[in-house]
């Protein structure tokens, strides 16, 4: 038995797809950034901080890295109201991708930091930087250029990840393609034109990322990286 | 109305582990061979296989495994294949893994250096004679930590299951917090079994890798 594909069946649906596409592209956007941002503080603070802190954010790490996500997602969405904390399904997946790129990336990150000379950073002390301006320049940027490709594929394993929100009701693209499914029962095309949405994001968000290295690591252009 | 006692639900969920277990061997054991069939074709040098196989591994590697489920399940369904959940989980965790695998292996092999091709083709071997006596045993040596830790992501990719009404873990749970409302305690428990199975990996990978680091090999 064939069936013949028929994806003009999606055309009505415009705005749906579109909605669901600026869900994911924002719920990325700002996860990618906070993410990142909380994955330098774990990593400083494991690398720096005493040894309960350290063991406690290797307790975090290691939690996240070794369950799923969509495990996480529905603990913080269903499992935290029953504590008394209330959350909205955006929150949740906020706050669920958010943490899970932080893990990844602190530990990414910290292999990055690791493989700093220490005389690197004493040199700079020396020469009259403050600490904060030697953390920065020193350790920080050339580590965050050392480890920029694997962390370049982590954003993008989270973004194609946060397919798994649509399952507590967050409108995003995947949530689309099954709300359109359900109208027309055009499974396969809607799954199919929203699959190649995916593909066509992460290649946008890996050109994007190298866009953005060769500017934030202009210095080292010319080296042999 | 039953009462679900602590046990209960334990039992439940342990019952419920034997799935998310043998949908990660049947993915890791098919994806492992596929993966390895494909990885050797890659390297074989025709760019007729080569840049088929690239985008294979490109298009697994940049789309959702969520959508990899609905497209096996849902997909095959509307192309008139019957498909059953544990037919289109297996087929699309299967496809994902050999994707990845092949990746990796693909840089095991290229981390072996040039030089001993050149050597092996000198002393008379030919391709597959290279590969299977000078530069297999030596990537199998790289491969192996890597590989160990991807079979994590394989047995948090069973999860997504769940998704197409395939009963594992995941499944399980979220059935039990429909009978029990308890969903702080049942979805901290799954994770934990998910813990349990995953940590135990990630830590012996971590081991190997120390291990090759130690003999100089990394």
């Amino acid at each position: 038995m064939g069936i013949s594909l028929d994806f003009m069946a999606l055309s009505p649906y415009l705005g749906e797809l579109l909605r669901g596409l600026f869900t994911t592209v924002v719920l990325t956007m700002v996860t990618t950034l906070a993410g990142l941002m909380l994955a330098i503080v774990v990593a400083y603070l494991r690398l720096n901080a005493a040894a309960w802190v350290g063991m406690a954010l290797g307790g975090y790490v290691e939690l996240i890295r070794n369950t799923p996500f969509i495990v996480q997602l529905f603990f913080i969405f269903f499992g935290l109201p029953a504590l008394g904390i209330r959350i909205d399904a955006i929150t949740a997946a906020f706050l669920a991708m958010t943490l899970n790129l932080a893990a990844y990336s602190a530990e990414i990150l910290r292999a990055g930091i690791e493989s700093t000379a220490r005389g690197q950073l004493e040199a700079a002390r020396a020469l009259g930087m403050s600490s904060l301006q030697s953390y920065r320049h020193v350790v920080l940027i050339p580590a965050f250029s050392r480890i920029y490709p694997a962390l370049i594929s982590q954003c993008i394993i989270v973004m194609l990840g946060s397919a798994v929100v649509s399952q507590i009701s967050v409108y995003d693209l995947t949530y689309a393609a099954n709300f359109i499914q359900s109208r027309n029962f055009r499974s396969f095309e809607a799954y199919l034109l929203v699959t190649l949405i995916y593909l066509l994001l992460a290649i946008g968000m890996r050109q994007t990322f190298l866009l953005a290295g060769r500017r934030l690591f202009a210095y080292r252009q010319g080296e042999h990286a | 109305m039953i009462d679900f006692t602590l046990w209960d639900i334990v039992r439940n969920l342990l019952l419920a582990a034997r799935w998310t277990v043998v949908l990660s061997l049947i993915a890791f054991v098919g994806g492992a061979t596929l993966g390895f069939v494909l990885t050797v074709l890659r390297l074989s040098g025709t760019k007729w296989l080569r840049y088929p196989i690239n985008i294979y591994v490109d298009i697994f590697q940049g789309t959702p495994l969520l959508m990899q489920m609905f497209l096996a399940f849902f997909g095959a369904a509307a192309l008139g294949f019957n498909v059953s959940a544990w037919a289109a989980a297996s087929v699309a965790l299967i496809l994902f893994t050999s994707a990845f695998l092949c990746d990796i292996w693909r840089g095991c092999v290229e981390a072996v250096p040039k030089g001993q091709w050149q050597a092996s083709r000198v002393l008379g071997m030919n391709y597959l004679e290279t590969m299977r006596h000078v530069i297999l045993p030596q990537a199998l040596r790289l491969s192996v930590p890597p590989t160990v830790g991807f079979s994590v992501q394989v047995i948090k990719g069973t999860a997504l299951a769940s998704v197409i009404g395939f009963v594992e873990l995941t499944r399980a749970g979220t059935m039990l917090n429909n009978a029990t409302f308890a969903p702080f305690t049942i979805f901290a428990l799954v994770a934990l079994f998910y813990f349990a199975l995953c940590y135990p990996l990630s830590c012996y990978s971590r081991h190997l890798e120390r291990q090759l680091y130690d003999a100089g090999l990394r």
